[in-house]
């Protein structure tokens, strides 16, 4: 009997030649990548890069001027409710409803994704996410690190294919976001579902990710494992990696090819 | 469409209400200033004119039901612009919830927040000032209906109108009851009005009941044919404003505004 070869899993998120352009100016030009199931991809680049705009695209509220989408293996342009409920994120500039407590906050979106046994979903992410004591305090009240675990315990609800992160750490202290990158990464360990991570903490990402796309002026310029990527390219750092790349990518000469 | 995820949307203003009886007060206080005053109103123009006329049952009648359309609209917006107020765009629509369950949830909210006032405005009139809802016999039924529906329909449109032209655009849509109330006869014939305002007036279904219930008080009992047109265009409007919604929706999608709503346009 011969060996036959395993196919790679299926890919959690699928983006073919994705464009964006706001009038004359092209946000993102014909980016393509793939995230797989336990997986963590991070998105990095300067700012006005395009990492957003490609996150608005997956999330469904921005729709690309060309290019296809697959969540899960579920056309977004086709079949969008079904597509977005495979995925779920976490954003620094997207916290949930100040006027709603913690739990009423996880309710509503538990309803919403549809989650099952929602009750004892919400007591293991409050456990998880150690909100247990801010269950009744309204989010508009918690610290920005809490706030951001609470977006977090949310983005978890549905246990998703698809993660998307946008820069879940900013803003918040050292020890927090440690914890944080510790909860992801177990979260990708399963293998269940993979994550597309934005950040300007290039220690974060080399930490975190096992694949990083490099981006500028809306095109990738670098793909790669860190430590290769670092490797490859002679530099003492990711972020050493990271100022090369972006002042290279900044100048004229480069803005205009 | 999933139950569920209407539910999550009432359930959420369920909580806001629950967790801040301010929500509450404006439902009942603004309604029951109205009867207080046009009770009175019509108490005293009772008085000075000859018997013959029943200001009661036309004026304060007219009140309550235009009240009522106007409670209907604001609860279906209000329930939107908790989304507006609270940056709340992105987590809402990037998410499995669809249009048409978004909108169901706003009109639930809306319908039963109105209810709450309907009933405390017929408490305050039926007890203070005498009026009453069964005067106007089964025909009742089809008024409530098309102010219902009205209200809806306008609530629909002024969230789709703030969704297109931004948070600032909220002064435009709370007197759209006051810019429409001299169109559709509230306190008078249409009969009153001249050739263009008419002609505007058999456009809108609201002027159906107002018509209707000046008939049924002057003893003409109600005219259920026009009735029953009055409710077929208040259905048209909910189609069209459901449709307006998902129209701008597709344009804000298309154009990336949701995403950068709070700058409230994309150029």
């Amino acid at each position: 009997m011969g060996v036959t070869r395993q196919d790679p899993p299926l890919a959690v998120l699928s983006a073919v030649g994705l464009r964006r352009s706001f009038a004359s100016l092209m946000a993102v030009d014909g980016v393509s990548f793939e995230v797989r199931p336990g997986e963590i991809v991070g998105l990095v680049g300067p700012n006005g890069a395009g990492k957003t705009t490609i996150i608005n695209m997956i999330l469904g509220v921005l729709e690309p001027t060309s290019g296809r989408i697959h969540i899960a293996g579920v056309d977004l342009a086709r079949r969008r409710s079904q597509a977005l409920a495979h995925t779920n994120f976490a954003a620094a500039h997207a916290p949930l409803p100040g006027n709603l407590t913690v739990e009423q906050n996880l309710r509503v979106f538990g309803m919403i994704y549809s989650v099952k046994f929602p009750r004892e979903r919400i007591e293991t992410l409050l456990a998880d996410f150690d909100l247990q004591r801010h269950r009744k305090t309204k989010c508009g009240v918690l610290s920005a690190g809490e706030q951001t675990r609470v977006t977090l315990a949310k983005a978890m609800l549905n246990q998703p294919s698809l993660l998307l992160l946008d820069e879940p750490t900013a803003s918040i202290d050292p020890a927090t976001a440690r914890d944080i990158r510790a909860r992801i990464g177990a979260f990708a360990a399963q293998g269940l579902g993979g994550v597309l991570w934005t950040s300007h903490n290039m220690y974060e990402v080399a930490e975190v990710c096992h694949r990083v796309l490099f981006l500028a002026h809306g095109r990738i310029l670098l793909e790669g494992e860190p430590g290769r990527l670092i490797r490859e390219h002679g530099a003492a750092t990711l972020e050493d990696l990271f100022v090369s790349v972006a002042h290279e990518s900044l100048a004229p000469e480069a803005g205009a090819n | 469409m999933r139950a569920s995820r209407v539910a999550a949307v009432v359930l959420r203003q369920f909580y806001l209400l629950r967790g801040s009886p301010v929500r509450l007060l404006p439902m009942i206080a603004w309604v029951a200033i109205d009867i207080v005053l046009w009770g009175f109103i019509t108490r005293y123009l009772d008085t000075v004119t000859g018997p013959g006329f029943n200001f009661v049952g036309t004026l304060l009648g007219a009140v309550l039901l235009w009240d009522f359309l106007a409670r209907v609209m604001q609860g279906v917006t209000m329930a939107f612009f908790e989304d507006v107020w609270t940056r709340n765009f992105l987590n809402i629509f990037a998410t499995p919830l669809t249009i048409s369950e978004y909108l169901s949830g706003l009109v639930i909210t809306g319908v039963t927040t109105s209810l709450l006032g309907l009933a405390a405005m017929l408490l305050l009139a039926t007890m203070a000032f005498g009026l009453s809802f069964l005067a106007y016999g089964i025909a009742i039924v089809p008024f409530v209906l098309v102010l219902f529906l009205s209200g809806i329909a306008l609530g629909i449109l002024g969230s789709a109108i703030v969704l297109r032209f931004g948070p600032a655009s909220e002064w435009l849509i709370w007197p759209i009851p006051s810019v429409l109330s001299p169109f559709v006869g509230v306190f008078y014939p249409l009969s009153t009005l001249p050739g263009w305002m008419r002609a505007i007036a058999h456009g809108l279904a609201p002027s159906y009941v107002f018509e209707g219930m000046r008939s049924i008080v002057a003893g003409k009992g109600a005219p259920m044919t026009e009735l029953v047109f009055g409710a077929g265009l208040a259905v048209a409007y909910v189609v069209l404003a459901c449709l307006a919604f998902a129209w701008v929706y597709r344009y804000a999608i298309r154009t990336g505004l949701i995403a950068r709503y709070s700058a409230e346009s994309v150029s």
